[in-house]
């Protein structure tokens, strides 16, 4: 048995720490230290992305990083998107053109369009298609996640210039 | 799937983690973007009894030009490259590579010197860095060395960096006027590897002779494999059709794939020649569009 170690880290802006192996996963200690359960465990090999999360801005595979190496770090996830029980632009999207059908990768497909439209509010069709590259949907409902992310960009393009 | 238990170490700086390697041996292995080493510790391929993470040390992330070199720092995230200006506009060979590596949330965490340090000839920098005549540099108990990227790979997974060594920067001489490369990949999904990728860059004359050039194959092979008499045969001679037609030629004969889910041998070498065809001539369009003054 390995030396335990603490992890400290800011989880959707709230301060958490645990002692825990090295070799706990990221998306294990989201989900069972924390839980956390809105990150899910898909293929648990680096392919469907089932398991984003928002590291330091950047959107990663959770099932592909050790919780240990989150150490001092911020992570996001989906439990963190939704403002004060108001849907982000983005879940609202995804409930206002059916994104979900099984539902089982919305987690991590809006948590990569939210990196995506932090980075470039304005995208193509194209670069969110590129975007969610990474992430895999099993009921193969492409077509209206594209739409939700569109969705999502149009609104919160209204919000900023109305603000 | 849980990978095997092991002891973690975060040195701050470069003695400190090239210590923690001589103290450890073969126990120990380096944990840098984590995107090849961690699936193969889940599924136990890897079991390292001690892990070095060394994504704390500071000054081994850049990108930037020196001393008639682009150099890159050894825990460079791809997706830097993506984003780095300097790449963009002077290195589209290598944003072509990065580009295609993984998907986007691997290439937040993958790095570059890690992507060559692995050694699995599936990896897509290898054949860019060969065809760019790229150097590595490695920083061990014995102080730095410098190795030349075509000695680099010696075998799957094994390179010439020894044991308590780390790959600390990659070196690419900064292209003369009349330069262009290019790096094309054939994948059956976004995320895959190769089914065969081929690296091209090549410097050209006023006269369209061909005055340098490098071609680099990715998962063709034990190693990447670096096509010289494809080279041989186009040095010194005009960069039209038929030459690069010749040329593929000659690259898909060095080809040494095997056959697999990717596909048959044949089909792959097939492959690398019309992938060659293609990557020289968009080499020789971005050549021509960055003309000799």
């Amino acid at each position: 048995m390995a030396t335990k170690k603490l992890v400290r880290v800011k989880v959707n802006g709230r301060d958490r720490e645990a002692e825990i192996e090295p070799r706990l996963l990221l998306v294990h200690f989201i989900r069972d230290v924390l839980g956390l359960t809105g990150t899910h465990v898909g293929c648990d090999t680096t392919n469907c992305g089932a398991c984003t999360v928002i590291l330091d801005g950047r959107p990663v595979k959770s099932c592909t990083v050790f919780a240990i190496q989150a150490e001092g770090r911020e992570i996001q996830t989906i439990e963190g998107v939704a403002n004060n029980g108001q849907l982000h632009p983005l879940q609202e999207g995804f409930q206002e053109e059916h994104g979900l059908q099984c539902g089982f990768c919305t987690p991590g497909m809006i948590l990569s369009a939210y990196a995506l439209l932090e980075k470039n509010p304005h995208p193509t069709e194209e670069e969110i298609r590129w975007g969610i590259s990474g992430n895999l949907c099993r009921c193969t409902g492409y077509q209206n996640i594209v739409k939700a992310v569109q969705y999502a960009a149009n609104k919160m393009s209204e919000e900023k210039h109305a603000a | 799937m849980i990978p095997q238990s092991f002891e973690y170490c975060r040195p701050g700086t470069l003695p400190e983690a090239i210590a923690l390697l001589e103290q450890h041996g073969d126990a120990a292995k380096i944990l840098s973007g984590g995107q090849s080493l961690i699936p193969m510790m889940k599924v136990r391929l890897a079991r390292p009894e001690y892990l070095i993470d060394i994504n704390q040390i500071a000054g081994l992330q850049y990108i930037k030009e020196e001393n008639g070199y682009l150099k890159i720092g050894g825990l460079t995230r791809e997706a830097d490259l993506e984003t780095s200006d300097l790449v963009r506009s002077k290195y589209p060979i290598i944003l072509d590579t990065a580009s295609m590596i993984a998907d986007p949330q691997v290439r937040n965490l993958a790095t570059v010197g890690g992507n060559l340090a692995h050694g699995d000839p599936a990896n897509d920098h290898p054949a860019t860095m060969l065809a760019l005549g790229a150097e590595i540099i490695a920083v061990g108990p014995r102080g730095e060395r410098n190795i030349p990227v075509k000695d680099f790979f010696l075998s799957v997974f094994t390179t010439a960096l020894e044991h308590g060594e780390i790959l600390t920067e990659i070196r690419i001489p900064t292209p003369r006027a009349g330069s262009g490369g290019a790096y094309f990949k054939l994948e059956r999904k976004v995320g895959d590897f190769a089914t065969v990728g081929v690296a091209a860059q090549v410097t050209v004359d006023t006269a369209a002779i061909c005055q340098e050039v490098g071609i680099g194959l990715t998962n063709v092979g034990a190693t990447p494999l670096k096509a010289n008499r494809a080279e041989d045969f186009l040095r010194g001679k005009r960069l039209d059709e038929s030459n690069i037609k010749q040329a593929a030629q000659l690259a898909a004969e060095a080809a040494q794939p095997s056959s697999d889910l990717r596909g048959p041998a044949e089909y792959k070498v097939s492959m690398v020649k019309e992938l060659t065809r293609r990557a020289l001539t968009r080499a020789r369009e971005r050549a021509a569009a960055q003309p000799i003054r």
